[in-house]
C-alpha cells in the first residue's frame, strides 16, 4: 500500500507514429519493470499468462515502481488513452483517472492537429503537461523549432521541454524526475466512502466484463459487495488486480491507486466507462460528474449483400457490441436491400472499424448506405423528430425546419496550404473561426463546419489538398436550423435508399448530377433499359439511361472448346457474386462503396 | 469409302431445314473426326489458336507433323465410323492436296467413313486455284469453309489477312464449279476499322456469291494476342453495341438470302448445316487429331498438346500426346448438354435441368424479360446474342434443385 504522496498517475498523449508506445518501453524498462534483455521474452510470457487466466488485456494501466533520485519510492500508474477524437469521450475518461500528462510531439513532425485536442481535453481536466519533444536522435530532427511550438500551443516556455529519444534511451531520467517533481500526487479522501471511477472497460470471453478503475476516495477490497452508480448494479468484487505490466493479483485497492476489477457480470451495458462504484452498504451520497451515455454521431444502414445473412449480421453486432456499449443498432428494412440495420456510430474511424471488423472477422459480405448525421426534423405540430436516415425525414408538408449538427474543427497545416484549406472548408459551408500561427511555417485554423460536410471524404480531400501535411481534429457542436432537402435516387422508378441523402438545397442539384452520373458508369447494362433519376419530392432534377445489353456471348464455340467455355463461364458467374439486387437492377457493391466517396 | 459399322444415319438430313429440332435432336448421335492442322503463313493479329505461323521458329516441319498424325490416327483402338470429318487450322490448305487425302485415307482405314458423310475443310481464299479445288473434291471433301472474313480492304488490312476481296470471290465460284457440296463463307464483324456501310457492303457482296451456308463471328478479343496488346495500349476496342447493330443486319439479309440461322453465327439453306458442328454442339462424339486438338469419345473429354515440338516429340515415342482429360459426371454433363444446347436456334431439350432453371428467379427474369421462351417442349433462347448471359443463369442450377 502506498501513501498517495507518492503516487503518480499519467497518461502519454501523443500523434500516431509519434513514438508513444515506444516511450512507454523505455519508461518500463528504465524503471526495471522489464529489463532490456527480457523485454521480448516478458512480454511473451504475459500473453501466455494471460492466454492461462483467459483474459486478454489491453495494456490500459500499468504500475512501476521507481526510486527518484531523492532516494524516495513512487508507484507510477501508466494510464492508456484511445488515441482517436471518436472516443473522445473515452478519452476523457482516461484523462479524468490522471493527474499528468505527458504531450510527445515528434522533432521533425511538430504539433499535430489530434495531440493538440488531446492536449486541450488534458488542459480542460485540470491535468497537469510535461511537453515532451521525441526523436530527437532524427537526422530530420528539429527539436528547437517543435519545442517552440509545444511552447506556444501550452503557453509555456521552451525551456520547459523535454528532449528525448525513446530509441536510444537519451532524457529518459530527466523524464521520470520530472514526472514524480511536476506532477501533483492524487487528492481524495481515503476515509471517505467508495468511490472509483471506471475509466476503461472490456469483455472477455472468459471472465466477463473486466474494468479499469481508478479509486478517488476510500479502499476497494476483494469479496467486497459493490455497486455501480449509473446501472444500480450491486456485485461482489470477484478479482483485484494490476499490471506491471504481468498481471498480479492484490487483496485492495487504496485511494489515488489504479487497478482493474473483475465481477463476473457479462454485459458489458452493465458496467460502462464513466461509471462510479461505490460500496452497497455505505454508499457514497455523489457519484463522480461526468457519466455520459454514449452518443452516436454517424449513422449507416449495414445489409447483407445476401438476404440469408441477415440473423448472422444481427448475431455479429450483438457479439461486437458486449466489447463496445456506444455501438447502436436497430433493425432496419430497406424497399432496396432488404433487410438490414441503421447502426449508429461514434465517428467515422469508428464506423470503419465496425464495418471491417464484421466483414473480415464474421465473413460477411455486406453493402453499407451513404453515412448520414441525425438531423432534428421541426414539424408543423410542435413535435420534434430525430431523423438518423434520410428515409425519416417528414414530408416536406409537415415540416417546419430542420435542424443539422455542427462540429467544431481544427485544422493544422503548413502556411502555404492556407488558401486551399480554406477554400475546401467553404465548400463544406464552414464559418471560419480563429487562426492562429505556431510558427511562421504553420497555422492552427478553427471553424464550425456542418458534420454532414466532414463526413463523406472531408479527411481525404484535406490530405490530398495538403500533400498530407495537415491534420485535424473535431469536436461536437450545437444544432442549427439550415436549408436542408432530401435527394432521393431512383433506379428503375424505384428509390434506392442507400444512394438517396439528405444535403444542403445549394448542393441538392450538383450532386444528383454527380451521383446520376457515377452510377451510369457502375452499374452494368441490364437485361432492359434502366433510368436512373434524382428527384427532390416529385421533381426531377437529373436522368441518366442505362441502355439495355444487347451482346453477352462467346462468338465461336467448337468442340474443342466446350470445357473452356464452361469454365470461363464460371469465372464470370463468381465475378458476379457480389451484385445487389435492387428491384429487377443488379448493383454491383462497389457502387455502394462508390457512391460513399462521391466528390460533389 | 468403307466402314459403316454402326449403320448409315438414320435421318436424311438432305432436305431437313438447319434450325430443326428434329436435325438437332439426330445430331445428338452423329459421330465425327476432327484434325487440326496447325500452319499459317503468318498469325493473325486476333487469333489465339494452336497456330505455327511459317516465320515463326518451329515452322516447315509439314511433313514432320502429317507422319505424325498419320501415326497417331494408327493408333486408334478400333472402328469409330464418323458422319463428318473436318480438317481445320490453322490452315489446312497450307498442307499439300496430297497428304490431306493420306489423311482421309488413313481415317477411313482406321474409324471408317460413313458413305454420305460430310468432309469438310477450312480454307483460305489466297491458297485456293481451280486445280487446288478439282484436287481436293476428287479426294472426297465435298464441303469448304473459306476464311473470307471481309470484303473490304482495309478491314482485311487490319485483320492481317493476305487475301484480296477479288481473290475471296473467285475462291467461292471456283469451289462451286469444282462440286463441292457445301460452300460456306466466314465473316468477322466489328472490326473497329469497320463502318456500319462497309459491313452492308461485305454481307451484300457474299450473299451475292449465293453461298449454302455462312458464319458471321463478332470479332473477339482473346488474351495474349496482338489485338488484346494493341488494345491495352491504347487502340480502339470492337462496340458491343456496333456488334449488336452488325447481326442484325446480317442476320436479317441471310434470311432474306434463304438462309436459316441454326446457331449463334450460323447460317444455312436447307440441308447444309455443318454435321461436324451441330453434332458437336449436340454433345456428339468426335475423335480428334492434331496439336491442341479436343476429343470427346465414351464420356471423356481429352485435349492433345497443344506445342508442335511436344507433340512431335510424343506421337515419335509412340504416345496419343495428351496434355489432360476430364469426365463430367452425369449431372455436369447434361447441364453442359443443355448449356450449349442454347446456342442452337432450335433450342434445347429441357431434360433435367430446364425446369428447375425456368422456375429459379434468374430463369424466371430471363423469360419475363422475352429473352427466352419456351416452345414445342424445347427451351430457346430468343435474342441469341446473349446466350452467355443465359448459360451462366444455368450454371445456378444445382443437383439438389433437380
Amino acid at each position: 500500500m502506498t501513501a498517495p504522496s507518492r503516487i503518480r498517475n499519467f497518461s502519454i498523449i501523443a500523434h500516431i507514429d509519434h513514438g508513444k508506445s515506444t516511450l512507454a518501453d523505455r519508461l518500463l524498462e528504465r524503471t526495471g519493470a522489464i529489463s532490456e534483455r527480457d523485454m521480448r521474452e516478458q512480454v511473451l510470457d504475459d500473453m501466455d499468462l494471460e492466454r492461462e487466466r483467459g483474459i486478454t488485456i489491453k495494456a490500459n494501466a500499468v504500475r512501476i515502481d521507481y526510486t527518484a533520485e531523492s532516494g524516495d519510492s513512487h508507484q507510477l500508474n501508466l494510464i492508456d488513452t484511445p488515441g482517436h477524437v471518436d472516443f473522445s469521450y473515452e478519452v476523457s475518461r482516461s484523462l479524468e483517472a490522471c493527474e499528468g500528462a505527458v504531450l510527445v510531439v515528434d522533432a521533425s513532425q511538430g504539433v499535430e492537429a489530434q495531440t493538440l485536442a488531446n492536449a486541450y481535453l488534458a488542459i480542460e481536466e485540470g491535468l497537469e503537461i510535461i511537453p515532451v519533444v521525441n526523436k530527437i536522435d532524427l537526422p530530420a530532427a528539429d527539436p528547437d523549432r517543435a519545442a517552440e511550438e509545444l511552447a506556444k500551443v501550452l503557453g509555456g516556455t521552451a525551456e520547459e521541454v523535454i528532449r528525448v529519444s525513446a530509441k536510444t534511451g537519451a532524457g529518459i531520467d530527466e523524464l521520470l524526475e520530472a514526472i514524480v517533481d511536476r506532477l501533483p500526487p492524487p487528492g481524495g479522501d481515503e476515509q471517505a466512502p467508495l468511490r472509483a471511477l471506471v475509466f476503461d472497460s472490456f469483455y472477455d470471453t472468459f471472465r466477463g466484463v473486466v474494468s479499469s478503475v481508478r479509486i478517488v476516495d476510500g479502499r476497494i477490497s476483494r469479496r467486497d459487495r459493490v455497486r455501480f452508480m449509473a446501472t444500480s448494479l450491486d456485485v461482489e468484487a470477484a478479482e483485484l488486480g494490476i499490471r506491471r505490466p504481468a498481471l498480479e493479483v492484490v487483496e485492495g485497492l487504496t485511494t489515488g491507486e489504479v487497478g482493474y476489477l473483475i465481477t463476473g457480470v457479462k454485459e458489458i451495458d452493465l458496467i460502462r466507462v464513466g461509471d462510479t462504484v461505490t460500496h452497497t452498504a455505505t454508499p457514497t451520497g455523489q457519484a463522480l460528474p461526468g457519466y455520459l451515455e454514449p452518443k452516436p454521431m454517424v449513422f449507416s444502414g449495414l445489409f447483407p449483400t445476401d438476404g440469408d445473412e441477415f440473423e448472422r449480421l444481427r448475431e455479429a453486432l450483438d457479439k461486437l457490441r458486449l466489447n463496445d456499449s456506444s455501438l447502436v443498432f436497430q433493425a432496419e428494412t430497406s424497399r432496396a436491400l432488404g433487410f438490414g440495420f441503421r447502426v449508429g456510430f461514434l465517428g467515422l474511424l469508428h464506423m470503419e472499424i465496425v464495418r471491417e471488423r464484421l466483414e473480415r472477422e464474421y465473413d460477411l459480405d455486406l453493402v453499407a448506405t451513404a453515412p448520414s448525421v441525425a438531423y432534428v426534423a421541426n414539424l408543423a405540430s410542435g413535435e420534434q423528430v430525430a431523423v438518423r436516415s434520410p428515409q425519416d425525414l417528414p414530408d416536406a408538408g409537415s415540416l417546419i425546419s430542420i435542424e443539422e449538427p455542427y462540429v467544431k474543427v481544427m485544422i493544422i497545416t503548413p502556411s502555404e496550404y492556407i488558401g486551399t484549406v480554406m477554400d475546401l472548408v467553404q465548400q463544406r459551408r464552414g464559418e471560419m473561426g480563429e487562426m492562429t500561427y505556431l510558427s511562421p511555417e504553420r497555422a492552427e485554423l478553427h471553424y464550425r463546419i456542418p458534420l454532414a460536410e466532414i463526413v463523406f471524404d472531408f479527411f481525404d480531400q484535406l490530405k490530398t489538398r495538403t500533400r498530407g501535411y495537415a491534420s485535424l481534429d473535431y469536436e461536437p457542436d450545437n444544432y442549427q436550423v439550415s436549408d436542408l432537402v432530401r435527394v432521393n435516387i431512383l433506379l428503375n422508378g424505384i428509390p434506392v435508399d442507400a444512394f438517396s441523402t439528405i444535403v444542403h438545397r445549394d448542393k441538392a442539384y450538383p450532386y444528383g448530377k454527380a451521383m446520376v452520373g457515377r452510377l451510369r458508369e457502375l452499374i452494368p447494362r441490364q437485361l432492359f433499359d434502366v433510368p436512373i433519376q434524382a428527384a427532390i419530392g416529385t421533381r426531377i432534377i437529373s436522368r441518366e439511361t442505362i441502355k439495355a445489353q444487347r451482346k453477352d456471348v462467346t462468338a465461336k464455340c467448337y468442340g474443342g472448346d466446350i470445357t473452356r467455355k464452361r469454365k470461363l463461364l464460371e469465372r464470370q458467374k463468381e465475378g458476379k457474386r457480389r451484385m445487389k439486387m435492387v428491384g429487377q437492377v443488379e448493383v454491383p457493391q462497389e457502387a455502394f462503396v462508390a457512391a460513399l466517396k462521391l466528390e460533389t | 469409302m468403307s466402314g459403316t459399322d454402326h449403320g448409315p444415319r438414320t435421318t436424311d438430313d438432305t432436305a431437313e431445314l438447319p434450325d430443326s429440332a428434329a436435325l438437332a435432336e439426330a445430331a445428338s448421335s452423329w459421330r465425327s473426326a476432327y484434325v487440326h492442322i496447325p500452319f499459317c503463313a503468318r498469325r493473325c493479329p486476333y487469333c489465339d489458336f494452336a497456330v505455327v505461323a511459317a516465320d515463326e521458329p518451329g515452322g516447315g516441319e509439314i511433313e514432320r507433323y502429317v507422319e505424325a498424325l498419320l501415326a497417331e490416327i494408327g493408333m486408334e483402338p478400333g472402328p469409330f465410323p464418323v458422319d463428318a470429318v473436318n480438317l481445320g487450322g490453322g490452315t489446312p490448305t497450307r498442307v499439300a492436296s496430297l497428304h490431306l487425302g493420306r489423311i482421309l485415307d488413313e481415317i477411313d482405314a482406321h474409324l471408317g467413313i460413313a458413305d454420305n458423310a460430310e468432309i469438310s475443310i477450312e480454307a483460305n481464299p489466297e491458297d485456293w486455284t481451280d486445280n487446288r479445288a478439282r484436287e481436293l473434291r476428287s479426294m472426297g471433301f465435298n464441303r469448304v469453309s473459306f476464311g473470307v472474313q471481309s470484303l473490304d480492304p482495309l478491314v482485311l488490312h487490319a485483320l492481317g489477312r493476305a487475301h484480296s476481296p477479288e481473290e475471296a470471290t473467285s475462291a467461292v465460284i471456283a469451289a462451286r464449279s469444282a462440286g463441292f457440296n457445301t460452300v460456306s463463307v466466314d465473316l468477322i464483324y466489328g472490326t473497329p476499322e469497320e463502318s456500319d456501310a462497309s459491313w452492308r457492303r461485305t454481307v451484300r457482296g457474299v450473299l451475292a456469291l449465293e453461298p449454302n451456308h455462312l458464319s458471321a463471328y463478332a470479332l473477339t478479343v482473346e488474351g495474349g494476342t496482338a489485338l488484346s496488346r494493341s488494345i491495352s495500349a491504347g487502340a480502339p476496342a470492337p462496340d458491343p453495341d456496333e456488334q449488336a447493330d452488325r447481326f442484325e443486319c446480317v442476320d436479317a439479309a441471310a434470311g432474306a438470302a434463304g438462309l436459316s440461322r441454326y446457331e449463334v453465327s450460323n447460317w444455312a439453306g436447307a440441308g447444309h448445316a455443318c454435321r461436324y458442328n451441330l453434332s458437336s454442339w449436340m454433345m456428339g462424339e468426335f475423335a480428334a487429331f492434331g496439336t491442341g486438338a479436343h476429343d470427346h469419345r465414351f464420356g471423356v473429354r481429352s485435349r492433345n498438346i497443344r506445342r508442335l515440338d511436344a507433340y512431335l516429340a510424343g506421337i515419335g515415342a509412340g504416345e496419343r500426346a495428351r496434355s489432360g482429360s476430364e469426365r463430367l459426371d452425369a449431372f455436369e454433363s447434361e447441364r453442359e448438354r443443355f448449356m450449349v444446347g442454347l446456342r442452337l436456334a432450335a433450342g434445347v431439350e429441357p431434360g433435367l435441368v430446364g425446369g428447375p432453371f425456368l422456375a429459379s428467379e434468374e430463369g424466371r427474369r430471363l423469360v419475363d424479360a422475352g429473352i427466352v421462351g419456351l416452345g414445342d417442349g424445347r427451351i430457346v433462347v430468343l435474342r441469341p446474342l446473349l446466350t452467355d448471359l443465359v448459360a451462366r443463369s444455368v450454371l445456378s442450377v444445382s443437383p439438389d434443385d433437380c
